[in-house]
């Protein structure tokens, strides 16, 4: 999350840490000029502190920017290295569903073990015995359940035609749960006399960055699953907000916001979800006339491929809205044509503006009361990859839980799947029920009544 | 977990020993136990720079009622404790049966009394070990999540299984469909009470405080529903998987007691090999003795349905394949010993068989996780609330694989989707989904005969 300046901030800051500026966290208070004192050491009898990591500029931008103040040097090397994340995600979204999963499993994998290595820094638990590998098994454990249960879902048909996938996805449950288990009786095979409370601390805190981290990206993935619309808009307006709630920050800000992140205005924050609720209008409206952003992903079983094509649902088809009269004195149209997926969307900026900056602020004072200024150094400028990830978290939940509501129905293919599982008089009984309901309906014919 | 004697252990046990649990407390309590064959200096050493030791709570102070003390001011302290344990183990099984009799509604409000208290206990147990009671809003934030989750589990399991119910009441309508949805933005409320209650000096606390909640809703919650939801499967998968698991406690003991020698774990120095291993045959013929007297009834068997006209719960069925006496062969080595060439048994006690195997292999390691905890953060108890037992997270800390287990083994293994879900969902697609299902399934009965042939 970007920290925004109070307007005329005095000059250059001490070289020590540049990327660390605009980062406003606690450590500043060493450098401070707002006159924070953070002092937490009276009362957290001990933990130590996570020890700084360093600078972590590459060569090549250093050297271009030697000769500029190391304040302006901070905003190019910010960035640049923004450019070139945005050139990224535009890179991999071309590249197609099969990619942008494998860079959600690398970013989520990433995330946990940067939580994980803050644990260890904090609880100096390096050297108990098996914690790496249970933590890293515990990952594996529940992220083969989730991406089993996904690929379940989604590629019914692949799967009921492999044999071994046929009984992995059809004692899936079982399979994950005698993984997880024999994690969990290797925990308790590991516990030593004197680290009892260290380990139990590690193992909480494992499982609280699973729940956080492994959950959060598999509801991305389901999200990418209905649509990339869906996995692109959202991520979109969460950085656009980051980025104008700067800037407005910047230019405007006055009044801060909240004392956990003291850099942060409410003119910032207005501002930022105005540009975001139009911001996302107009990606909408971009995105929702290619077939390519807007179809479910499907496996083709013919061709062993995915693809994105389909018959675009009616949101995404253009449809003419009467406007109210105030607007019509105002404009002077009368309608105007959008798609309904627009509207949707201000729902989606709107949340982005307003409730996911608490995922910030629930990153920042997780920073503070630990004592961290960043939660690894990955990207330059930037920090971890946490860093940029802490505001998407509610925000991919938030999406998931919008589609299961307002949007689709069930997953058909899933429907099917469990039909076939049932007994075949539940099976007779449910199709009597269906026939009942379809001709109700007029979609069959009375006659099939008589010929069934 | 009882846990076990040694076959002549030193002498008298310390006279205060309220309980057989751990040797460490006893430390603490300034009571050296010099005739105790294996001391338990359990110091963590590198909790020095933890947070604090947990101080003595009323959990320690001696919690049995006056009457009982009366009645058993004669005896010896470890008769007393004896006679203590058995009093209230005998009390607690009854008490069991009582609320099986009761029906499933009862047992539906005692599984989640239980889960409040057990919640209760463990938030307890943190707030002591963080001295975090003065934090701001906490204890109103950790009901507050617990009140959430429940409400998104208890409100999916109403609209899976009273979907018909719940389709003739308009609010009850709108609750269902957009259920997820409420439920979610319940629990945003609380998280952003939590960012807003951040406060300056204690952040590290508070997330310490958050992080702990959320496992303790994990692993309360989660398994109390599990429990549920065997239990609309049929009580008789509530009943016969707790009654393993208190049987395997029970027996584990005596033989520990009579036969013990080889311990089993550092962790609980009072379990043996003997014990384990005799528990775990007891268990399995228990289980399978109960199987067979529980399946013949239909108040056990029949999952619970309920009824949209009379508006209360039926267990009235016909019994499924696994609940129906079926003749087995036995193989020719049995034939000879036995000189039986059929047994009748009803195929669920094979599957209790299962269920068995594992309440005594793997239900104890819920044990030896809840002991390290216990000794981790230096408690003798959970809490204090039944007398010569401890607190009730004491009494189910073995349930809780247990339930989980069940449930997967159900899902996986018996039955398959709930066939009203499915309908439901069915009719929730779109109109041309639903015709190519259709023909799908028209095709899929014709073939196994179920519907004549197309003309």
């Amino acid at each position: 999350m970007t920290e925004l300046r109070h307007r005329g901030a005095t000059g250059s800051d001490p070289a020590l840490q540049p990327p660390s500026e605009d980062k406003g966290s606690d450590s500043e208070a060493k450098v401070d000029k707002d006159g924070l004192s953070d002092s937490e050491a009276k009362v957290d009898s001990g933990v130590p502190e996570v020890p700084v990591p360093p600078d972590d500029t590459p060569e090549v931008l250093n050297k271009a920017l030697s000769g500029l103040s190391s304040r302006w040097k901070n905003w190019w090397v910010r960035g640049i290295l923004t450019l070139a994340m945005i050139s990224f995600f535009f890179f991999i979204i071309y590249l197609g569903p099969m990619v942008l999963m494998m860079i959600v499993l690398c970013v989520q994998i990433k995330c946990f073990q940067e939580i994980i290595t803050i644990g260890y820094s904090v609880y100096h638990s390096y050297h108990l015995p098996w914690f790496r590998t249970l933590s890293w098994y515990f990952l594996l454990c529940v992220n083969y359940f989730f991406y089993g249960e996904t690929v379940t879902d989604y590629f019914f048909t692949l799967v009921q035609r492999e044999e071994p996938l046929r009984i992995l996805s059809k004692y899936h449950r079982f399979i994950s749960f005698a993984l997880y288990l024999t994690g969990f009786c290797m925990f308790v095979l590991s516990l030593v006399k004197k680290h009892y409370r260290l380990q139990f601390y590690m193992f909480g805190w494992t499982h609280v960055t699973l729940l956080i981290v492994v959950t959060q990206s598999h509801l991305i993935i389901h999200n990418l699953f209905e649509g990339m619309i869906w996995f692109i808009v959202p991520i979109s307006c969460v950085i656009c907000n980051d980025i104008m709630a700067y800037m407005f920050g910047f230019f405007f800000g006055r009044t801060p916001l909240i004392k956990l992140s003291p850099k942060k205005t409410w003119e910032g924050f207005i501002g930022g979800l105005f540009a975001t609720i139009v911001f996302g209008i107009m990606l909408s409206y971009v995105m929702a006339g290619y077939r390519y952003f807007v179809c479910p992903v499907e496996f083709n079983n013919d061709s062993n491929s995915f693809q994105v094509d389909c018959e675009p649902s009616d949101l995404f088809q253009l449809q003419d809205y009467a406007l109210p009269s105030v607007l019509e004195s105002v404009t002077g149209w009368t309608t105007v044509r959008l798609y309904p997926f627009q509207i949707h969307s201000i729902a989606l900026s709107s949340f982005a503006s307003i409730v996911g900056p608490f995922g910030g602020f629930f990153a920042s004072g997780f920073k503070r009361a630990f004592k961290i200024k960043d939660f690894a150094n990955t990207i330059p400028g930037h920090g971890g990859i946490m860093d940029r990830f802490d505001c998407q978290y509610l925000m991919a939940t938030f999406v998931n839980v919008y589609i299961a509501s307002f949007i689709r129905g069930p997953n058909p293919s899933k429907v099917i799947q469990q039909l076939l599982a049932l007994r075949p008089d539940q099976q007779l009984h449910i199709f009597n029920s269906l026939k009942a309901h379809l001709i109700e309906k007029g979609l069959l014919p009375a006659l099939e009544e008589a010929a069934a | 977990m009882t846990e076990l004697r040694r076959r002549g252990g030193g002498g008298g046990d310390s006279p205060e020993n309220m309980s057989d649990k751990e040797a460490d407390a006893e430390d603490r309590l300034g009571l050296q136990p010099d005739t105790d064959p294996d001391p338990d200096p359990d110091v963590d050493m590198d909790c020095k720079a933890d947070t604090p030791d947990v101080p003595l709570s009323t959990a320690d102070i001696d919690n049995t009622p006056q009457c009982l003390n009366k009645a058993l001011e004669g005896l010896p302290p470890r008769w007393k404790n004896y006679w203590i344990r058995g009093v209230l183990s005998l009390a607690m099984i009854s008490g069991f049966f009582l609320i099986i009799y009761l029906g499933p509604v009862t047992l539906l409000l005692v599984v989640m009394t239980v889960q409040i208290k057990c919640f209760h206990e463990i938030i307890t147990i943190g707030y002591r070990v963080y001295h975090s009671y003065e934090l701001p809003w906490f204890r109103t934030l950790s009901w507050y999540f617990l009140v959430c989750v429940n409400y998104f589990f208890y409100g999916e399991t109403l609209a899976d299984y009273f979907g018909a119910l719940v389709q003739r009441e308009e609010p009850l309508q709108f609750l269902a469909r957009y259920h997820r949805f409420i439920s979610f933005a319940l629990y945003l409320a609380g998280f952003c009470m939590f960012v807003l209650s951040l406060v300056k000096k204690h952040y590290r606390l508070q997330f310490y405080m958050f992080a702990w909640t959320h496992v303790t809703l994990l692993i309360v919650v989660t398994q109390s529903h599990l429990v549920i939801q065997n239990l609309f499967e049929g009580m008789i998968w509530f009943i016969v998987p707790i009654s393993i698991v208190i049987c395997n406690d029970i027996m584990a003991y005596l033989f520990g007691f009579f036969f013990g020698r080889t311990p089993l774990i550092k962790l609980s120095p009072k379990k043996t090999w003997e014990g384990f291993i005799g528990g775990f045959f007891s268990t399995v013929v228990f289980g399978f003795i109960l199987a067979y007297l529980l399946s013949h009834f239909q108040y056990f068997v029949c999952p619970v349905g309920f009824n949209s006209e009379t508006n209360r719960f039926t267990v009235e069925c016909q019994p499924s394949e696994i609940f129906e006496l079926q003749t087995y062969t036995l193989p020719a080595v049995v034939q000879n010993t036995l000189t039986w060439k059929t047994v009748q048994m009803f195929p669920f006690q094979i599957h209790s068989v299962f269920l068995s195997s594992f309440a005594s292999l793997i239900g104890p390691f819920g044990g030896f996780f809840a002991s390290g905890f216990k000794r981790a953060f230096k408690i003798k108890d959970f809490a204090s609330t039944i007398p010569g037992h401890g607190g009730i997270m004491d009494r189910f800390d073995c349930q809780y694989l247990m339930a989980t287990f069940v449930h997967v083994y159900i899902t996986s293994f018996i039955r398959g989707p709930n066939p009203s879900k499915v309908l439901q969902q069915l009719l929730m697609l779109q109109p041309e989904q639903q015709l190519s299902i259709f023909h799908t399934l028209h095709n899929q009965l014709r073939e196994r005969g179920l519907l004549p042939p197309a003309d």
